[in-house]
């Protein structure tokens, strides 16, 4: 069924078609079962370190990059795992870099918090909080100066947003108009501090007036909605007017990181959110459209369970890296 | 209670570092008022480590401030709270992000009293947790602290004992410069015995943990533990071995080095650190320089960091960072060598 034939759709949604959807919808289960067969793996003792879900937060990894094309780049953050898989990495790598071993994205040598895919676009996760945004300012100019068209999405925290290094990158890419878009994912805590003590303004998006760029202030569940305006803001940067400032207000439903007791937000307001589940809202949405039967929703569903159980089952059985490699990628020979 | 009774009930307090290093912030903050703590997530969390735990409800938010993310921003909060006639405590919650407070620690409050031609002062405290050892990877797990050493007018510490942590953090806080305190991520737990009294362990004076003759090995931090470790492995080798936990980087106890090479004729500097242009080249060369130089009886060995950032995975995190084994090995080539 394709989607003009429901007159009542959002025209955000009526704006993806099916098979767009469905990629999304695929993408979403993607991130969710990945990071529950990560929190799986760390509690059966097969990882050490710690990671950074994001589960809640589906459909702004998703949405805001959907617009994007092949060649374009991203910048990620600790909470990357979603990011990684929206640009579509694969997650038998992720799984092996999540493991440390030689066969991951990384080889084993970043970790959760440091995956990067540099030939797919993907700039790399980053274990610094605010690290990617200056990055992603040298790398409009690198668009710019080289002409080939593309565009620079770097994604970064409400906490984040009050690092020094924030203030610095959306000032310089607004005065040289770089076709860069940066989408703070709000998910109203940088570990326990909530964005009402940390912010002297109610949204992150009202800071782009001080830099002189668009910014969005969005409902960071709503994938159609998300989508559509990271589709004008790719647009704008890409036809040379300059970045843009997206904020997906969302909701981490797990603890900062392993080590998170969650003592400064209550049960009822993670209940609140979960049941704004981004994949459950669009699922019902496209049902009430007709779009989609619930059969056909069950399998994009379980096919991504068997694609993550046989990405954990590939990186289980892959090699260690060799300690004599350990010094071999410090310095481009 | 008799005094002996007193002694026993004082042998078996035993703390854990993170605990020690609370104790002090508390017993810190109850007699002075100008003592407060400030860092990301230092309140309801407790910090990343749990190292303030219970003591915003202690003292309340004005007492123990959450800060937003902003390293350089609190770092110069400091700075300005310190010449101003406050004695800020700044946690640094992974000493990896040091590295975006840079100007204000380096810059600013290293240099305001020279600057001012000695007419101020910055008694401040910034606490670090670095080092390896959990799958942090290299953002996360660095030993930064000869970076700060280099630097004059901050002082550096590695206290590698709970006893010492508590200790050597009220003296840092009596302290009327900026004093860095690196705190190693896996000591946290590690328990030993505390004194429940606020005594001070005084900056500038190392520890000698084990008396020997045939080799000096000095280390600090996680490292001065691993040195006794091997020292008592080495003894079942009949190697004796003297093990000097430095506790301070700078100002650095060069005359307890000095004393014990002169002993033992040899020496083995560890550290977390990259080895290259780190802790053991200093220590090297003011032995070099000392007429203790002629004491040697074998070349001086480092034993560092690889010249690599710290690895994600665990065998090749272990590979990166000088191990038990390595010392062991290391101590005991040096005596044969010397003996040859
Ligand atoms: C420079 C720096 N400071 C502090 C941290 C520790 N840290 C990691 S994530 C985090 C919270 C980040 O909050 P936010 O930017 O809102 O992203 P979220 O975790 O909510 O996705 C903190 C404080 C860090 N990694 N880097």
């Amino acid at each position: 069924m394709s989607a003009d034939q429901k007159p009542n759709q959002r025209p955000e949604l009526a704006a993806l078609d099916d098979a767009t959807v469905a990629q999304a919808l695929t993408r979403m289960h993607l991130i969710r079962k990945f990071e529950e067969a990560a929190e799986a793996s760390y509690m059966r003792g097969l990882i050490h370190g710690t990671m950074h879900l994001s589960i809640g937060q589906e459909a702004s990894a998703v949405g805001t990059t959907l617009p994007l094309e092949a060649h374009d780049y991203i910048l990620s953050t600790h909470r990357g795992h979603g990011h990684c898989i929206a640009r579509g990495a694969e997650p038998r790598l992720m799984f092996a870099e999540f493991f440390g071993k030689e066969t991951g994205y990384c080889k084993g040598r970043g970790g959760s918090m440091h995956i990067a895919d540099v030939e797919g676009g993907n700039l790399g996760a980053n274990g610094i909080v605010g690290g990617g945004l200056p990055i992603a300012v040298g790398v409009g100019m690198s668009i710019k100066a080289q002409k080939n068209g593309r565009v620079c999405m770097v994604f970064f925290g409400d906490g984040a947003s009050n690092e020094g290094a924030f203030h610095e990158a959306l000032n310089m890419a607004s005065i040289w108009k770089l076709p860069v878009v940066f989408v703070c994912e709000n998910n109203k805590y940088g570990m326990s501090m909530d964005i009402g003590h940390a912010m002297a303004v109610a949204n992150v998006a009202d800071r782009a007036a001080a830099y002189g760029m668009p910014g969005h202030c969005l409902d960071g569940n709503d994938l159609a909605g998300v989508a559509a305006v990271a589709k004008v803001a790719i647009a704008r940067a890409r036809s040379g007017e300059g970045p843009s400032l997206i904020e997906c207000k969302t909701y981490r439903w797990r603890g900062h990181s392993k080590s998170d007791r969650n003592l400064y937000r209550s049960k009822e307001e993670i209940e609140e959110w979960r049941n704004q589940d981004p994949i459950r809202r669009l699922e019902d949405e496209l049902k009430a459209h007709d779009r989609f039967d619930a059969a056909t929703l069950m399998k994009l569903e379980e096919d991504a369970q068997r694609d993550i159980d046989a990405a954990v089952e590939f990186a289980r059985a892959c090699p260690d890296p060799d300690p004599k490699d350990l010094t071999r990628d410090v310095y481009a020979l | 209670m008799p005094s002996e009774t007193l002694e026993a009930v004082r042998e078996i307090r035993e703390l854990s570092y993170a605990e020690a290093v609370r104790e002090a912030l508390g017993q810190a903050m109850e007699a002075d008022e100008r003592v407060f703590l400030f860092g990301e997530d230092v309140g309801v969390y407790g910090g990343a480590f749990g190292v303030s735990g219970d003591l915003v409800h202690r003292f309340g938010k004005e007492r123990v401030i959450d800060t937003p993310i902003s390293e350089l921003g609190i770092a110069g909060a400091a700075v300005g709270a310190a010449i101003t006639g406050m004695r800020p405590v700044l946690e640094i919650q992974f000493s990896d992000f040091v590295t975006l407070a840079m100007e204000q620690l380096v810059n600013q409050a290293a240099k305001i009293r020279f600057m001012f031609g000695g007419k101020a002062s910055v008694p401040m405290v910034v606490r670090l947790p670095g080092g390896s050892g959990t799958g942090a990877a290299a953002q996360h797990s660095q030993s930064l602290e000869a970076w700060f050493a280099h630097v004059p007018g901050l002082k550096v510490l590695q206290p590698s004992t709970p006893h010492d942590a508590k200790g050597m953090l009220l003296a840092a806080i009596d302290d009327p410069n900026p004093v860095l305190i690196f705190e190693h991520k896996l000591l946290y737990k590690t328990k030993g015995h505390v004194p429940a009294e606020a005594y001070r362990v005084p900056i500038g004076k190392a520890a000698i943990r084990r008396e020997g003759t045939d080799v000096t090995i000095v280390g600090s931090s996680i490292m001065a533990r691993k040195a006794e470790a091997a020292a008592e492995r080495l003894a079942t080798e009949g190697i004796s071995a003297e093990v000097i936990d430095l506790r301070s980087i700078r100002p650095i106890d060069f005359t307890t080095i000095a004393e014990s090479v002169r002993k033992t004729h040899r020496l083995l500097v560890v550290y977390e650190g990259v080895k290259t242009m780190g802790i053991g080249a200093e220590i090297s060369a003011m032995i070099a320089e000392s007429e203790v130089f002629d004491f040697l009886d074998a070349p001086i060995i480092r034993l560092g960091g690889a010249d690599a950032p710290i690895p994600y995975n665990p065998v090749l995190e272990k590979a990166a960072v000088p191990q038990e084994d390595d010392i062991v090995t290391a101590a005991a080539n040096l005596v044969r060598r010397g003996e040859a």
